[in-house]
């Protein structure tokens, strides 16, 4: 294997991971706040990849005005799904909010079977995003620099939005302990909506670069992304935000790699991903950069 | 008075709708609706749906049509067909379109002996050993030979590579017919690699068929994942003719593949520039007509499936599932929508096939090679 060959696996496999990273944010900041594993979170991303798609090809709008607007259509349903499936089971046991959200998954898929049928839409690429860069032989889609940089950006955003903020700490707190922090005056309701918000704002962008990377949308299109974002952040550590881009850059990473190296093992790529997340979580169980927890 | 003949009509078409609904022919249809490969499933429906307007009653009775949706899925696709059978009491099913889901739901069909026909099911296990289970399109076997001639004698290919679904019977048992004429023929295939369905970044597997520089590239495998190959092989500058399947043409194909797919050649069933039976002239303007669509070849397969079944029914002269059965095997030369139709003991037709190609985001029809 040459140095050229190399770089290039390295640079798809860099992309994808950057993919799984930017899903896996969110997955896992809403983990780390509400002890909730939100299913629903690939199915977000597939309803933000239709808001968009929508606003573009029905409604003619410019994209950039239909990206904001999926974006924010899709942080209302946030909301809304909250308000409707998770706050009556606030608290009910774990188990009870887990099997929720499973449902509110298969819900989202079939609302949009019902609705937009089975076949699948062509996603458009802006010519922003289209192109190639050539550097030395390697391939760079110009696609990849930019959803680096934006998970990047959205990393550093949430990363910030928790440890700096006000609503930040309410969440942080929040997650420790739900009761006391309400007896402190803190309106828990209004933060976990907050928190919703910000989980589907994420899975909305990663909806939006993921349909331009693989423009083939159906409904079942958030079913991947979102198990391998999960694998990301349980890999990263559940909870962790920086764990979780971390997690997406090594599944993404290795995927690639196994396939390149060894061609004839393809069609056994996600056997062999979740093999090196059962070795590490068996020496490392609660993941690369996961923290004690309380239970 | 009047109302006597108000009583009278009431009664008379009381009776006549009585005699209508009282026995209708039950054919089952399981077809993709949803999921994966959905756009065979609603092509294949819209096709037998127009053949029902054009055909309506058999033996004197009407067809009815009693549809239930796979989800492209193999467990729903034997769910499908045991419910057809048991709960509406179908005496014959039309289904599936592709070749894992037609694998799954033929063994009910087959046990409890009601005659199915598949519109599109190519791989030959589809039939193999079974005695009810028929088909109106060709079969795997032949396709891949056609298509390994063809990149030999046409594209000129001495070397090819090879990408497929490991998780689709049809993929598979393509590609391994490929190979091994393509082997026999002098060719070499410098690359092997696979995908599972679902899967939707094919970066990988496109490098190592780059870097074993491969004359063509055989990609036996259905129309979306087709469709995003082509564009992320194009992207990465790997710039080789694609040779493909029946399975990719759909609308999809060029819908998500844009000008990545332009000049993608493929074996296929039908192209509406090949229609040779008075039937096909009468079903093309009519479909097009109804649906306001160009007539597409899963369309042209459900409805020979449709046409091909109610003509057994009318000469077994029962719907006797039995009897049924031993009219389709003696099919001969039933002049279908997509040419003429024999069909042998083994449950495949005799059947022309086509070679398409995609030019300017359309399908282009460039031969027939008879059998």
């Amino acid at each position: 294997m040459d140095i050229s060959f190399a770089t290039q696996q390295l640079v798809f496999g860099f992309t994808l991971g950057c993919f799984y990273g930017l899903i896996a944010i969110g997955y896992t900041m809403v983990y780390g706040v509400l002890r909730l594993i939100n299913f629903a979170h690939g199915d977000l991303l597939m309803v933000s990849a239709y808001f968009a798609f929508f606003g573009i090809i029905i409604f003619e709008l410019p994209w950039q005005i239909s990206f904001l607007l999926a974006v924010a259509l899709t942080g209302v349903l946030g909301i809304l799904i909250d308000r409707g499936a998770y706050r009556p089971l606030r608290h009910s046991p774990r188990i009870s909010a887990l099997i929720t959200a499973i449902g509110i998954s298969f819900l989202l898929e079939n609302l949009a079977l019902v609705i937009v049928g089975g076949r699948p839409k062509s996603f458009p690429l802006p010519s922003l995003f289209g192109g190639v860069i050539k550097i030395a032989g390697v391939t760079i889609p110009v696609l990849s620099v930019w959803v680096f940089f934006i998970t990047a950006l959205l990393l550093a955003a949430v990363m910030y939005i928790v440890r700096r903020t006000r609503v930040g700490m309410a969440m942080r707190a929040l997650s420790l302990d739900m009761e006391t922090v309400g007896l402190m005056g803190v309106d828990a309701n209004r933060v976990i909506s907050f928190t919703f918000v910000l989980g589907s704002v994420l899975a909305a962008a990663g909806g939006m670069m993921w349909s331009m990377k693989y423009p083939a949308v159906e409904p079942f299109m958030g079913v991947l992304p979102g198990l391998k974002a999960f694998v990301a952040a349980v890999l990263g550590g559940i909870g962790n935000v920086a764990g979780a881009a971390l997690g997406g850059f090594i599944l993404g990473v290795a995927e690639i790699l196994i396939v390149a190296v060894k061609p004839e093992w393809s069609g056994y790529r996600d056997a062999i991903a979740f093999c090196i997340l059962i070795v590490i979580l068996l020496t490392r169980p609660r993941g690369i950069m996961g923290e004690e927890l309380p239970d | 008075m009047v109302r006597i003949i108000v009583a009278a009509l009431m009664t008379a078409s009381l009776a006549m709708s009585s005699v209508w609904a009282a026995d209708p022919i039950r054919v089952g249809a399981y077809l993709p609706m949803t999921g994966n490969v959905a756009a065979y499933g609603q092509m294949g429906w819209s096709g037998i749906t127009v053949a029902r307007e054009m055909k309506p009653t058999v033996l004197g009775r009407p067809v009815e049509l009693k549809l239930v949706d796979t989800k492209s899925d193999k467990v729903e696709s034997a769910n499908a067909v045991s419910r057809l059978i048991e709960r509406e009491k179908v005496i014959a099913l039309i289904g599936e379109m592709i070749s894992g889901n037609t694998i799954a739901g033929s063994d009910h069909a087959e046990r409890r002996g009601i005659p199915m026909v598949s519109p599109t099911a190519t791989n030959p296990i589809v039939t193999q050993n079974k005695k009810y289970i028929f088909r109106v399109c060709f079969i795997d076997y032949d396709q891949g030979r056609v298509a390994a001639k063809l990149a030999r004698e046409k594209l000129k290919a001495n070397t090819a590579a090879l990408i497929y679904d490991i998780s689709q019977d049809y993929c598979v048992g393509l590609a391994s017919f490929f190979k091994k004429e393509f082997l026999q023929e002098g060719g070499k295939i410098v690359a092997e690699t696979m995908f599972k369905s679902g899967d939707r970044d094919f970066t990988p597997q496109l490098s190592s068929i780059q870097a074993a520089k491969p004359d063509i590239i055989y990609a036996p495998i259905y129309y979306t994942e087709c469709a995003l190959i082509a564009r992320q092989a194009r992207e990465m500058g790997l710039d080789v003719p694609i040779l493909s399947g029946d399975g990719v043409q759909a609308p999809e194909l060029l819908a998500l593949g844009g000008d990545a797919v332009n000049d993608v050649y493929f074996t296929a069933h039908f192209h509406k520039a090949m229609i040779e039976t008075d039937l096909g002239r009468q079903f093309l303007a009519r479909f097009e007509k109804e649906t306001g669509k160009p007539l597409d070849a899963f369309s042209a397969m459900g409805a020979d499936a449709y046409f091909l079944l109610v003509d057994a029914i009318e000469r077994a002269g029962s719907p006797d599932p039995a009897k049924i059965r031993n009219a389709l095997v003696n099919t001969k030369d039933f002049p279908g929508v997509t040419g003429k139709i024999s069909l042998k003991e083994d449950g495949n037709p005799i059947k022309a096939m086509v070679i398409n190609q995609v030019k300017d985001g359309q399908f282009e029809y460039v031969t027939t090679i008879h059998p």
